[in-house]
């Protein structure tokens, strides 16, 4: 029995800060001090907190430190371990109401976090099918294929109303119900984690912080509508994750949770793993299944959509990685549970990623229905520098543009929808007041025109002639009527590219030009950009105080 | 020739795995460190597959490369995120460091330099990858610091 455990984020984030040297640090110190057998090392997921280095949580006490160093270690050893006494510089606290309160007697309503898709992440070792298993893991499968029929499975999803989490917020329990009722020898369930829209890692720490969610998610969608192979397509710079859904599936096996006749229902289901190449299109479900098909990721005419010709021209469900990972919490806890989450046209919960000019980055899970200035202030503890709010970007690189006047909007679908704005893959990039708007039109149409896949000429040629025009523009050779040919390039994009790439590619831009079109004028008659010289050294100068 | 039995033993690892374009080649690039005409050649006729295919796969995908590169490859995020937080300050350092543009490598022979997009790490933005490894929260010295490590070392860096 151990006497403490000490739970250490390993996860691509703190990784890149230096989390495997501390651990094997830790390890090596804690068997200097012959403790080995009473306190246990363990890596979990994400603990959902960022850029304060490398977190770790001492248990049973929940002191969480941060910025934790190979230095460190030894402190934390001799003086928590050993002495039983905190060790304050690093000891992770936030202030509330003036009182300094520690991380992790924050009550709920001043994180104002729900935590259903990461109820496991950072909690339990995600390599360990056990733990998963002690913290109600595959129960909802066992449910499932031991008291309730396939259209019963069917049926709690669709009465969850459980709208898609890769972007297009598509009911579902209505997708399954196409694919049921096609009728074929063979169906497929592909889990799309190709996460790739810039400012998204939600999929990332899902699959790294918890892939058995993942994995049962994607067998109960099997059993709901007949399908017994299933694909998780990852993407190819996610190594991690990768490693860690490898490791989750051939546990699986091993356990009988995957392979034939589960559970002895007659159920057979199995999993392989896809790994991409580098296409931010992929994430397209058909040019995701024409990847899979060993082919250019390259999307396809639709309709017929995936749940009738899909995969190798079978019926095909693709889901997003959060979507599946709320799946078994539907089946367990019941569809009139996870109604009761979130608002009423818009259920649940909802992961997003907080990146760009924000103090505490990362990544949440809330209720729909929140307000920005809840998720920037509250929770994102604001903007850096004492500088002032510009807009928000909501759902990725594709996304709809916010500003101050949208702060107090509650947060769903629809909402968004009033707005030209959506919840898409669920980043909110922030930007501050000192970033100059043009600069950052160019780099969202840079993105574009380096992920259009080719196949259609408005995409591939109007990224391009974009991206030449902003670039005029950004250097001070814009001349007037540059901004209307902007705007006519955009609107033809939006109505006539193939996919949804090229015709969500415009709305940043409409965006931006809508609330700042101010900005584009002025760079044009004062030829280019007022804010060049001061922002950088601006910029250079907050980086060297972070 | 001992290139076509060793496309052979990778494509042969696949046997049992329908549709193994991607794995294959990847596997293959692993082996000779980029996709030239002779390897794709070898794989078309061990696949059955038309070489102008796998060529359009091969050119297609960003991880793929029919030409030579660098013993290591920095990728460089410059999305939104990384990109409002000073990711193009670390580019232009890690440029006038290495002496090369984007989609180029150095003489020696040591790094090839390209842009990578979000690599997912945004919170730590903004983020480089060097082979396997990811960086974050860089800043232009701290890019320079770890690029001089690789030189120095010539192996990587944890
Ligand atoms: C250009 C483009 C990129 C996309 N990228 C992703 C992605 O990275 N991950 C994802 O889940 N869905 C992505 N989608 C949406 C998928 O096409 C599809 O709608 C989704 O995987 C369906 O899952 P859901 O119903 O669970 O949301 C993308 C769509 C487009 C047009
Ligand atoms: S934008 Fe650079 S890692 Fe996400």
């Amino acid at each position: 029995m151990h006497r403490a455990h000490i739970l250490i984020a390993m996860d691509a984030h703190t990784i890149s800060q230096g989390a495997r040297t501390v651990k094997d640090a830790l390890v090596r110190s804690l068997s200097l001090a012959g403790l080995t057998n009473e306190v246990r090392v363990v890596e979990t997921g994400s603990l959902g907190i960022y850029n304060k280095g490398v977190v770790l949580v001492v248990y049973p006490d929940a002191v969480y430190y941060a910025g934790v160093t190979v230095e460190d270690v030894a402190d934390i050893v001799s003086e928590h371990i050993i002495k039983g006494r905190v060790v304050e510089r690093l000891w992770l606290t936030e202030f509330i109401e003036g009182k300094r309160v520690a991380y992790a007697a924050v009550p709920p309503r001043f994180s104002k976090q729900v935590r259903v898709v990461l109820r496991n992440a950072g909690i339990i070792d995600p390599e360990s099918i056990e733990e998963y298993i002690a913290h109600d893991g595959y129960e909802a499968l066992g449910k499932a294929l031991t008291a309730m029929s396939p259209e019963q499975v069917l049926q709690q999803v669709k009465e969850s109303k459980i709208q898609g989490r890769g972007g297009a917020f598509f009911p579902s329990g209505l997708k399954w119900e196409f694919a049921a009722k096609e009728k074929a020898e063979q169906k497929y369930i592909i889990c799309n984690a190709d996460e790739g829209e810039p400012g998204t890692f939600k999929d990332r720490l899902i699959l790294e912080g918890d892939p058995h969610a993942i994995i049962e998610g994607m067998a109960l969608a099997g059993y709901a509508v007949g399908a017994s192979e299933g694909f998780v397509y990852i993407r190819g710079e996610y190594l991690m994750s990768i490693g860690r859904m490898r490791r989750a599936i051939d546990q699986a096996r091993q356990h009988g949770l995957l392979g034939e006749n589960i559970f002895d229902s007659g159920f057979s289901f199995d999993i392989e793993i896809r790994e991409g190449a580098g296409a931010y299109i992929c994430g397209e479900e058909t040019a995701l299944i024409e990847s899979i098909e060993g082919k250019r990721g390259e999307p396809r005419d639709k309709p017929p959509f995936p749940p009738s010709v899909g995969l190798w021209g079978k019926p095909t469900i693709v889901n997003n990685v959060e979507t599946l990972a709320n799946i078994p919490q539907i089946i367990l806890r019941g569809a009139a549970w996870y109604r009761a989450l979130g608002t009423d046209a818009c259920p649940g919960t909802k992961v997003f990623t907080l990146v760009g000019n924000i103090n505490n980055p990362g990544l949440i899970e809330v209720p729909m229905g929140i307000t920005l200035r809840e998720i920037i202030y509250d929770i994102g503890h604001g903007i850096p520098g004492g500088k002032g709010f510009l807009l928000a970007q909501m759902g990725g690189t594709t996304g709809g543009i916010l500003t101050a006047e949208h702060l107090d909007i509650p947060l769903a679908a629809d909402t968004l929808r009033k707005v030209d704005a959506g919840l898409g893959s669920g980043a909110i990039l922030v930007v501050d007041d000192s970033q100059c708007v043009i600069d950052l039109v160019k780099c969202f149409v840079e993105f574009f025109n380096h992920e259009s896949c080719g196949k259609c000429t408005l995409c591939r040629e109007g990224t391009g002639r974009l991206l030449e025009l902003l670039e005029k523009i950004s250097d001070g050779r814009g001349k007037m009527g540059d901004i209307e040919l902007i705007e006519r390039l955009a609107t033809t994009m939006m109505s006539g590219a193939f996919c949804g790439l090229g015709q969500a590619a415009p709305i940043p831009i409409l965006g931006c030009l809508k609330y700042f079109r101010n900005e584009f004028v002025n760079h044009i008659s004062n030829g280019g950009c007022a804010m060049v010289d001061t922002k950088y050294a601006m910029a250079e100068n907050d980086l060297a105080i972070a | 020739m001992a290139e076509l039995a060793k496309v052979e033993k990778i494509v042969a690892a696949y046997k049992d795995i329908k549709t193994p374009l991607i794995y294959i080649l990847k596997d293959v690039q692993k082996e000779f460190g980029h996709l030239s005409e002779d390897v794709l050649t070898g794989v078309a006729r061990t696949t059955n597959i038309p070489l102008a295919e796998i060529y359009g796969v091969a050119t297609f995908y960003s991880l793929f490369t029919t030409k030579p590169k660098g013993r290591h490859i920095v990728r460089c995020c410059n999305n939104a995120p990384c990109h409002v937080n000073g990711s193009k300050q670390v580019l232009n350092k890690i440029k006038e460091y290495l002496g090369v543009e984007t989609g180029e490598t150095t003489p020696c022979g040591t790094f090839t330099l390209e842009f990578t997009s979000c690599l997912g790490l945004c919170a730590v933005a903004p983020v480089m990858m060097i082979d396997d490894e990811v960086y974050g929260n860089l800043t232009p010295e701290k890019a320079m610091a770890i690029l001089k490590d690789y030189k120095m070392k010539g192996r990587s860096h944890a």
